[in-house]
């Protein structure tokens, strides 16, 4: 039988050694705050929202200056007036810039005389910004066709959200990032001490007292559960603090939190003990771990990704996890949380009972 | 009941004989001492005392206990120190004497345990700022905290210097005059002789002499030794002109074997007849370390422990580092 007492007392014992190790208590809880701090400074606050399109009016009509204006108030680009005697082309160049539009010269008169008249568009097709500045223009000029005719639309737009609230970059970014570090501390940690303490006959020694192997994990899967807390509610707190992050909690969260350590802590226990060397565990430790770090939904959302990768993610077990987290705290999904969790469970039970059955401590 | 009874046991791995045949019993309150080169198989015997290994053939019983298939049970009532004993690095010793008494259910004062090994001053001391003899005194405590009745150390001083061993040395007897049974495995002749009640002395994976140190030398040694200082010379004119034993030990050293009486006569005269200087006559007895040499065809190196020279392939013990 499992001993509570045997398990406190290794966990009392593990967590003073965490504590006292500053390289495990950085990567436990200050590196995921740091990245949070690094990404949300890039995406959420530097990006303004609307792209600058670089205008060379060659016209200087009422009805040019017009359309200029019709473009800034769509409030997705914002225009740049360039002087007629520029090479634009040379021009965009020189500001690293790849969207523009030139207004010819007889601009105003022919569409006064309703004579036919194009806009230059400057793009690059593998930025999306581009299709964008030519979607706008796009707008903008059937509706001066239209105007040209007295005509009024017949089919309008209404905007929403799917959210109350418009989802932002950042507030993806937190359930990633708690994703992360419910991943990165617990994995390469007990893929590093069960390599380690094989080799250094440390398991041996255990094996000679009462403690057993399931009591010796548990108290680990428990230490890694207690640091993932205390990280999410780190990440949580400059999330929303510092960044102003849209992001609901509830209780839903804590069975991720519970499972995604134990998930973890299991995995890195199995590659740890099925490897030769600690060399070999931390090769096959880092093949699993990278691919998960990054295509599973922890930096940028999945949909973002090409198709292939996104079936790929679907191998993955944190996808699930940051899935179901996503679901609870941004979109208030709880059915699809639910399947989330229910296939979250299921794999941590299979790492859970396989690393405990092949992990030996005696040999024959 | 006698704590350990081993009977015909063999171990093998692949094509390597660790250990095989190997028959012995301990008595309750004895030091019994393990003494051999590095593969002799000290350790593969001791580890499947301790229940840490699957035997092939025989029987043991310890405690009278089957150690493979009782291993919890056993682990409950024995104290051990593995070979190249670690423990987690960011705790100090007072910490880790009571992580093991927690673990066993024990109510030790992790103080007096510390005190029992001369560690107390270093308890607050994290183990990877531990000396090498302040390791294995950390080990000893843990072996100590389950106050077992039969304790296995597994080469307690290897890789230590002659001050740290000797404190060992003082824990250990202090251990015997408590009253305790120890195994002790060592390729320090000097420990075994200082330690021990008895002694089986093993090489590639036998038992080739067992018993106490009068017994040992009783059974394999070659008596009294007649020794005088010469040279080599001297040695050799000896040698040629009578049927006895002669070895020329250098640094001006002949040791001449003397099974009788007569052989003594008989040395002496063949040397005042070679006309050769010689001075320094004396006699004694074959010490543990001759017969030892003379078992293991080894040597023994200045710091007293056991070489063996051109070691053949069927030696095996950990893969030490």
């Amino acid at each position: 039988m499992a001993s509570v007492r045997r398990i406190m007392s290794d966990l009392r014992l593990f967590g003073r050694g965490y504590l006292r190790n500053a390289a495990g208590l950085f990567f436990g809880l200050i590196f995921p705050v740091i990245l949070i701090l690094i990404f949300g400074a890039i995406f959420s606050s530097g990006f303004s929202g609307t792209i600058t399109l670089y205008v060379q009016n060659q016209d200087d009509g009422q009805v040019s200056t017009s359309f200029v204006d019709a473009l800034n108030q769509t409030g997705t680009v914002s225009a740049v007036l360039v002087s007629s005697s520029e090479n634009f082309s040379q021009y965009l160049s020189a500001h690293s810039a790849s969207d523009g539009i030139i207004i010819p010269e007889d601009f105003s008169a022919s569409y006064m005389a309703g004579e036919p008249v194009n806009v230059t568009v400057y793009g690059n097709p593998s930025q999306s910004s581009s299709s964008i500045v030519s979607g706008t223009v796009a707008g903008v000029v059937n509706w001066f066709n239209l105007q040209r005719y007295g005509g009024s639309p017949i089919i309008g737009i209404t905007q929403t959200t799917a959210q109350a609230q418009v989802t932002e970059y950042i507030d993806f970014l937190v359930p990633g990032l708690i994703g992360f570090s419910i991943l990165v501390s617990p994995m390469f940690s007990l893929v590093n001490i069960s390599s380690e303490y094989k080799r250094t006959k440390l398991f041996k020694q255990l094996s000679l007292t009462p403690l057993t192997k399931i009591e010796w994990l548990a108290s680990k899967v428990l230490f890694y559960i207690l640091l993932s807390a205390a990280s999410f509610l780190l990440m949580v707190a400059v999330g929303v603090f510092v960044f102003g992050a849209h992001i609901a909690l509830s209780f839903w969260l804590i069975p991720f939190l519970i499972l995604g350590p134990m998930l973890f802590a299991s995995l890195g226990m199995l590659v740890g003990t099925v490897s030769k060397s600690t060399e070999t565990a931390s090769v096959v430790g880092n093949i699993i771990t990278f691919p998960m770090m990054f295509l599973s939904g922890t930096f940028f959302p999945i949909s973002l990704m090409p198709t292939y990768l996104q079936h790929f993610a679907h191998v993955l077990p944190l996808f699930y996890i940051i899935d179901g987290i996503n679901g609870v705290m941004i979109y208030s999904n709880y059915a699809q949380a639910a399947i989330d969790l229910v296939v979250v469970t299921v794999i941590t039970i299979v790492f859970f009972v396989a690393a405990v059955r092949l992990f030996n401590w005696r040999e024959d | 009941m006698i704590p350990v009874d081993v009977s015909s046991v063999k171990k093998s791995y692949g094509d390597v004989k660790a250990v095989y045949g190997v028959s012995f019993s301990v008595n309750e309150g004895e030091v019994f001492a393990l003494l051999g080169p590095n593969g002799a198989g000290k350790t593969t015997l001791i580890e499947i005392l301790e229940g840490l290994r699957k035997r092939d053939k025989g029987a043991v019983k310890v405690l009278g206990l089957d150690p493979w298939r009782s291993g919890p049970v056993l682990h409950r009532r024995i104290g051990v120190i593995p070979q190249d004993f670690t423990f987690f690095e960011k705790a100090n010793p007072k910490e880790a004497v009571k992580y093991y008494s927690d673990l066993f259910g024990a109510s030790v004062e992790a103080d007096e345990i510390l005190r029992e090994v001369v560690l107390e001053d270093s308890s607050g001391v994290l183990f990877e700022n531990l000396s090498g003899g302040q390791k294995q005194k950390l080990g000893l405590a843990l072996s100590l905290v389950n106050s077992a009745e039969l304790l296995f150390l597994d080469e307690p001083t290897t890789g230590l210097d002659p001050n740290a061993r000797r404190a060992i040395w003082d824990v250990i007897r202090g251990l015997k005059s408590k009253g305790k049974t120890v195994i002790l495995t060592t390729h320090y002749l000097d420990e075994a002789e200082q330690l021990s009640d008895r002694v089986a002395i093993m090489n590639h994976g036998r038992i080739v002499a067992m018993g106490t140190s009068d017994e040992i030398i009783e059974a394999h040694g070659s008596g009294e030794r007649l020794e005088i200082h010469g040279t080599e010379e001297l040695a050799a004119y000896v040698k040629a002109h009578t049927k006895l034993k002669v070895e020329y030990k250098g640094k001006g050293l002949i040791s001449i074997a003397i099974s009788q009486k007569h052989d003594a006569l008989a040395a002496l005269t063949t040397i005042e007849e070679s006309g050769l200087e010689w001075r320094d006559l004396h006699t004694r007895r074959d010490s543990l370390d001759d017969v030892f040499v003379k078992l293991v065809r080894g040597r023994i190196d200045e710091e007293g422990e056991i070489r063996v020279e051109n070691m053949d392939d069927n030696s095996h013990d950990q893969r030490r580092g």
